[in-house]
């Protein structure tokens, strides 16, 4: 319990952010895309672009998906994919 | 493929064989290609109108649409309008398709002469990316830079002509949707025809694979032809506040759908009763017309009542459409499916699933074609598997007769919604829960997977043209009334003819002693237990073609058997079904599969016939024990 619950806080410290953290209209820079090829590729063609600023927008009903406003476009995506999404 | 009537006779006049005999002339193509939501498909009505047809690739399950420009002095042009992509490595079907025709290596199609690069100038930096790869390919390429309207009105700045510089190739400014601009486009592809068509020249481009090299040279494309990227879409932002709103937003999502149904039911009453009379009025002009009585009989009460019962329905399906095709091109649905994603990840699905699902309610053969953007193979043979489930336009007819005859008319909610659109409604519903329970037990056994990634693009809100719903309702037209004057009519021939047939001393019999009588009473045992005599059972026997078909089939039946009178199809009904039946007959359309198209094209998807026997096996047994319940549950209370 104890050495997860130290790994935690030390995680939070030195992880980087990544997109489940931006709040709403605030932007950041992409770093990073720590997904499968064929997913980085897609997105890197809708605008997530490492370098690019991301601004988060709107969501859905609930808070999943979330929409975010990249490269002049805005693009909907899942928690889960957001997450492996690491900013600057 | 071979049609060429309209190609002129003096092209090549020269060297070309006489009409009929070996190659036909020549056809030059051209080929649109641009990345998803760059209008593509609203240059492609603009420039050909009605002279277009759907068809698809051969080997592929891709469709493509193929139309005729008509250019001066007689000439004219074929373009293919190619899948929405955003580069042209070949990795879905999409790409692959756009890939290989751009490369001249698509079977059946020769290379494009020439190819139309569509882009949105308002994402100009981003839609450029794609212009590396097409330029590459060398072939002579105009450059569309469309939606110039919104890119002025927002405060967007570019140089044309420093673009065309940059690029090699011309480039045009246009507004597709608003038809301004064009005539660079027209005089563009007079010039491919003619061969005048400058190749793209070789400039210095970046390395196609890599995307970062490929938008940081766009970026630099775009700086020195001073672009001005415009303002933020202030209303699409406006709009979308209300649309998602935490609590407005589903809640404008049901009232838009419950709309869409009370438009459907009484909105199309007053067209669906002058299609009524229209045709009444024609079939008793046409029966005085006819001395012969068996002729009379075969025209009037065969063609006249069976066709007609199911033209009737042309108003309301075209109502329909006209609502997906507003809500679609209106940029709602995008927002629909991002609304619904939570759910249908509940059920294992995805939002990008959500969008064939919501066609399929116009027709589940697109629906299942448009599943081809779902990347993951099992996603995509879960999506097809259960599409067929939700309420399409074929089942509409039936619906509106059942209900219509046997569901009072009264209504709910302090006058909001009858009681009639709250059945149709609560059809819609059942169609949707049997869809998504089969989707969960899919995906927790045989279809399995991990969660996959869900990315969706929100393009900005458009009024959408009347232009481009024109022409969805004229297609939409064509393929009902293709059908009616084919299928429907071919069964009311078949059960007209059988109907009076055999002979007793050279008359026809009573229809009790028919040959259709006859077969009917063949399944009658195993249709019993759900409330449905001989009559329905040879309905059903035919709906297996596609389900509109029981009511013509009905038509035809009860049209034979009181001649003379003008009692209508749905009070002859209550003669034969009672409550509980007719509420199985609902039942039994919601889940079971009665539609050939479907399976011929679920057979193409995935492959092989392994999928829709399975397919047609368990709606086909679904439908049969729900209904046997239903009519067991609604005799009981009643």
């Amino acid at each position: 319990m104890q050495v997860s619950f130290k790994e935690k806080v030390s995680s939070k410290k030195d992880r980087a952010k990544n997109l489940t953290e931006l709040k709403p209209g605030e932007a950041g820079v992409l770093e990073k895309l720590d997904l499968p090829d064929d997913d980085a590729r897609r997105l890197m063609e809708l605008g997530f672009i490492p370098g690019h600023s991301v601004t988060r927008g709107l969501s859905a009903p609930g808070g999943d998906p979330r929409v975010f406003r990249v490269d002049g476009s805005e693009v909907a995506l899942r928690r889960e994919t957001a997450r492996r999404l690491i900013l600057k | 493929m071979g049609d060429c009537h309209g190609c002129p006779a003096n092209s090549i006049a020269t060297l070309a064989p006489p009409p009929g005999f070996g190659a036909p002339p020549r056809r030059h193509i051209v080929a649109i290609v641009g990345p998803p939501n760059s209008g593509k498909s609203t240059l492609f009505n603009r420039l050909t109108g009605l002279r277009q047809k759907v068809a698809n690739f051969p080997g592929v399950t891709v469709e493509h649409r193929m139309g005729r420009v008509k250019l001066d002095q007689g000439r004219d042009v074929f373009v293919v309008d190619l899948p929405g992509v955003y580069s042209l490595t070949p990795r879905t079907e999409d790409e692959r398709v756009t890939h290989d025709v751009l490369s001249g290596q698509m079977k059946d199609i020769p290379r494009p002469d020439a190819v139309l690069l569509i882009l949105d100038s308002t994402n100009l930096s981003r839609h450029l990316v794609l212009a590396a790869p097409v330029l590459s390919l060398g072939l002579p390429t105009l450059v569309i830079l469309n939606m110039a309207d919104d890119l002025k009105s927002r405060g967007g700045e570019l140089n044309v002509a420093e673009l065309a510089m940059q690029l090699g190739s011309p480039v045009a400014l246009v507004s597709a949707a608003k038809g301004v601009g064009l005539e660079k486009i027209f005089q563009f592809l007079s010039g491919a025809t003619m061969g005048a068509a400058p190749a793209a020249p070789l400039i210095q481009l970046p390395v196609i694979q890599d995307i970062p090299k490929c938008r940081a040279w766009a970026t630099t494309v775009g700086n020195k032809t001073g672009y001005q990227a415009p303002a933020p879409p202030l209303w699409t932002r406006r709009l979308d506040a209300f649309f998602l709103h935490p609590v407005a937003g589903p809640l404008v999502f049901l009232l838009v759908v419950i709309a869409v149904f009370q438009t459907i039911f009484n909105g199309a009453r007053p067209l669906m009763d002058a299609v009524q009379s229209a045709i009444e009025m024609s079939g008793r002009w046409i029966g005085h017309l006819l001395p012969n009585e068996a002729l009379r009989s075969l025209v009037v009460d065969g063609i006249w009542k069976g066709v007609g019962s199911v033209v009737i329905f042309l108003p309301q399906i075209l109502l329909l459409f006209l609502f997906i095709g507003i809500l679609e091109d209106s940029g709602y649905l995008a927002r629909a499916a991002l609304i619904a994603d939570r759910t249908m990840s509940r059920f294992g699905l995805q939002g990008k699933s959500f969008i064939p699902l919501l066609s399929a309610y116009a027709c589940a053969v697109p629906a299942i074609m448009a599943t081809r953007t779902i990347e993951s193979k099992r996603d995509r043979i879960a999506t097809i598997l259960i599409a067929p489930f939700m309420t399409c336009s074929a089942r509409l007819p039936v619906y509106i007769l059942i209900i219509g005859a046997f569901i009072p008319d009264r209504h709910l909610i302090g006058g909001f919604l009858g009681m009639q659109a709250a059945a149709m409604l609560g059809l819609y519903v059942l169609g949707f829960v049997a869809a998504v329970l089969t989707a969960r037990l899919l995906k927790s056994t045989v279809l399995k997977s991990r969660r996959s990634s869900f990315m969706l693009e929100m393009p900005p809100y458009r009024w959408p043209t009347v232009r481009s719903l024109a022409l969805r309702l004229v297609d939409r037209s064509k393929v009902f009334l293709w059908r009616a004057g084919t299928v429907i009519l071919g069964v009311a021939i078949v059960i007209w003819v059988l109907s009076k047939l055999p002979l007793q001393d050279g008359k026809p019999p009573a229809i009790e002693h028919s040959i259709v009588a006859g077969i009917g009473h063949v399944v009658e045992p195993v249709i019993k237990p759900l409330g449905f005599n001989w009559k329905i059972g040879i309905g059903l026997i035919t709906s297996l073609a596609a389900r509109e078909v029981i009511v013509g089939t009905l038509g035809t039946i009860y049209g034979i058997q009181d001649t003379g009178s003008q009692q209508g199809l749905q009070q002859a009904l209550h003669q034969d079904l009672t409550q509980g039946g007719a509420v199985a007959l609902l039942v039994f359309f919601a889940f079971a599969m009665q539609c050939m198209s479907t399976i011929a094209v679920v057979r193409r998807e995935t492959g092989g016939w392994f999928w829709p026997a399975i397919q047609f096996a368990y709606m086909t047994g679904l439908a049969y024990v729900c209904a046997f319940l239903a009519n067991r549950i609604v005799t009981f209370w009643a």
